[in-house]
């Protein structure tokens, strides 16, 4: 009952910070609360999200996995190369895609498991090797060409607003809806969604429940794989290039996003919809810094200062919590 | 017992690679291996990486991580690039740089071992989110741009030889002495290891565990200050971008050098030995003209193959044979 009390409050401080903030901003800048910049902002922020829903079941399971960006570039580099002339759809993009980042996140579960090393360890072993070869392989170049199928996007319910731009479901905007649902879905609903929080909560116990904990981290380091292809299809759609070094880093702005949701990087513990305010935060607060004209040196040091503040909140409420000793 | 054995087998290990890496480069590339100049290249570039891995280790010890270390040296080097820059020469001035430096560590030190030890943050996302701090702080001083031309008593370090052998090189050696005694000889040391095997258990046995911790990473973080004195040095110039690569490379350094990922074992001579082998190997391949890339993806396999190696398998197979 405490713990779950104290989720609760954690996203509702979440909610309200980013009611607090977007308040002012809609008073301090003219154009944070329009159509375009909001439509913009969901665009631009549905990869880290997809990303986000990924690297929370890894964390809720109680392992952590940072060689995603590799994975999402090795996929969407190896799709973008398949699908030259072909006369496919998205469909396709998304199975080669999304089944090659499936296969290396099984190489991380395999390794994993097998190796008996914190998760940390072996995923920035394998983060290492999947860019050095990706480097290696490709020399560095990028690629800018792609299918006129593919160049056209996807919207759905197209319409023009009053300021002249066209809106619609565009295919990051679907996807993002699609993966959260299924990510929700997978994590409230289903018996495996419960073992891995069991597992993350503590692992001996869900193991000697009988739970199979190999085929439990296949799934897990999986499902992050296959959102990391996801996530690459959605990442091409959106700028149409692929430079292979474009993502190097991006794997601590996601772990700060699913942090800041609340989530406990020792498992067990965190929702999706504290996942989702944490993206939304961490959005609003950069899209809050360009409106407002702050200079970009200081970005880095106010989400440095977001994160620092928001984990040493978890982590004080988690310890009154559990009244632990030392 | 068994961690004794286990840490014996560790320095067989690394001689055996040790011995297989220079027969290899012997044959492969007998002139160029030998030469001086390869010495001179490896002592250059082994102390820098080796009082990171160093500052790595001692926290990974207590089953912790210092994902900040980086981080902490650019702030270390560019606070005290500013010193260095802004006050002539002198005597005092070099007393300055250095307290500025040591001060800018402790502060950063304290920080994060509040967060570990009292607050009870995990050590991988309280050093994250220092890091990302620290960068920002970093970029935000220092524009971005670099803080350049040191007066001498900086530059000095980098080209004096003593008796033959490269400064740098000696500083390592006094950092790895020093190290020894304090993980291997001191109660502070033992205390490092009983944290690592067990907090809780060292916890009720009336150690303040707290103040260790937050001890272990002021010691990792003033380490970064050396480690950032031997960078200003031989660039000659501080950033805050600076030797970004080294991070998991000075992890891979700790753990092949025998200090286990989940704490309370390790020791100072196996990771001397590790540092040794890399800088062979990343030298050696670097002559043979390797591409980098491949090197980065060799980094991680090896780390990979050697947590495998360490494993049941094979010491099974020397047991047989």
């Amino acid at each position: 009952m405490v713990k779950k009390i104290g989720v609760k409050t954690h996203e509702l401080f979440l909610g309200l910070t980013i009611i607090l903030i977007g308040g002012y901003l809609s008073y301090a800048s003219a154009d944070f609360l329009t159509l375009g910049n909001l439509y913009d902002l969901i665009n631009n922020y549905a990869m880290l999200t997809i990303l986000a829903c990924g690297l929370f079941i890894v964390l809720i399971s109680g392992g952590i996995d940072i060689s995603f960006p590799a994975m999402t570039i090795i996929s969407q580099y190896v799709m973008v190369t398949l699908i030259q002339g072909t006369s496919g759809n998205f469909a396709l993009a998304f199975a080669l895609s999304g089944g090659l980042g499936l296969l290396l996140g099984l190489v991380n579960a395999t390794l994993v498991n097998r190796l008996k090393v914190p998760s940390i360890i072996i995923t920035i072993s394998t983060l290492n090797i999947f860019y050095g070869l990706l480097l290696y392989l490709t020399k560095g170049v990028w690629l800018y060409s792609y299918p006129a199928w593919f160049e056209e996007g996807v919207m759905l319910f197209k319409f023009t607003a009053a300021d002249g731009y066209d809106y619609g479901l565009s295919l990051p905007i679907i996807t993002l809806l699609v993966v959260v649902s299924l990510t929700g879905f997978i994590m409230n609903k289903t018996s495996i969604g419960r073992m891995i929080y069991a597992m993350g909560g503590n692992r001996e116990a869900a193991s000697r429940m009988g739970f199979g904990i190999f085929k439990m981290q296949l799934f897990v380091y999986g499902y992050m794989g296959l959102m990391s292809g996801v996530a690459g299809v959605v990442q091409s759609a959106t700028v149409l290039t692929v430079a292979p070094d474009s993502l190097l880093g991006y794997e601590l702005t996601v772990l700060a996003a699913v942090v800041l949701g609340g989530t406990s990087i020792v498992g067990g513990r965190g929702t999706l919809l504290g996942t989702l305010l944490g993206v939304v935060l961490l959005a609003v607060i950069q899209n809050g810094l360009n409106l407002t004209g702050v200079s970009s040196y200081w970005h880095t040091v106010v989400t440095g200062v977001v994160i620092v503040t928001s984990i040493s909140m978890t982590a004080w409420s988690q310890r009154k919590g559990e009244g632990a000793v030392a | 017992m068994s961690a004794r054995k286990t840490q014996d087998r560790v320095e067989i290990y690394l001689s055996l690679l040790i011995a297989v890496v220079v027969i290899a480069f012997s044959f492969l590339i007998p002139s160029v291996f030998w030469s001086s100049a390869n010495f001179q290249s490896i002592a250059s570039q082994m102390p820098i990486l080796g009082v990171l891995a160093l500052a790595m280790a001692v926290t990974i010890l207590t089953g912790g991580i210092n994902l900040s270390i980086i981080a902490t040296m650019n702030a270390c080097g560019l606070v005290m690039a500013w010193v260095a820059t802004h006050y002539p020469p002198t005597l005092s001035s070099m007393l300055l740089v250095l307290a500025a430096g040591l001060a800018m560590a402790i502060v950063i030190g304290s920080v994060i071992g509040f967060l570990i030890a009292v607050v009870r943050v995990s050590p991988i996302l309280a050093t994250l989110g220092i890091m990302t701090l620290l960068k920002g702080i970093n970029i935000l001083i220092s524009k971005g741009s670099s803080i350049a031309n040191f007066p001498d008593y900086i530059l000095v370090i980098n080209s004096t030889n003593l008796l033959g052998i490269p400064l740098p090189l000696l500083v390592f050696l006094a950092v790895v002495i020093i190290l020894w005694v304090i993980l291997e000889k001191s109660a502070f040391g033992r205390t490092i290891y009983l944290i690592g095997s067990n907090e809780q258990a060292t916890h009720y046995a009336g150690i303040n565990t707290r103040k260790t911790l937050i001890w272990v990473y002021i010691l990792s973080s003033v380490l970064c200050v050396i480690a950032a004195l031997l960078m200003m040095s031989k660039l000659n110039s501080a950033k805050a971008s600076y030797g970004e690569s080294y991070l998991l490379v000075s992890i891979l350094a700790a753990v092949l050098g025998g200090v286990n990922p989940d704490g309370g074992f390790g020791k100072v001579f196996g990771m001397v030995m590790a540092l040794i082998l890399l800088q062979m190997l990343e030298s050696g391949l670097n002559i043979l003209g390797v591409s980098s890339y491949i090197t980065m993806a060799l980094w991680g396999g090896l780390l990979l193959a050697f947590i495998f190696l360490k494993g049941a398998q094979l010491s099974r197979l020397f047991r047989r044979s």
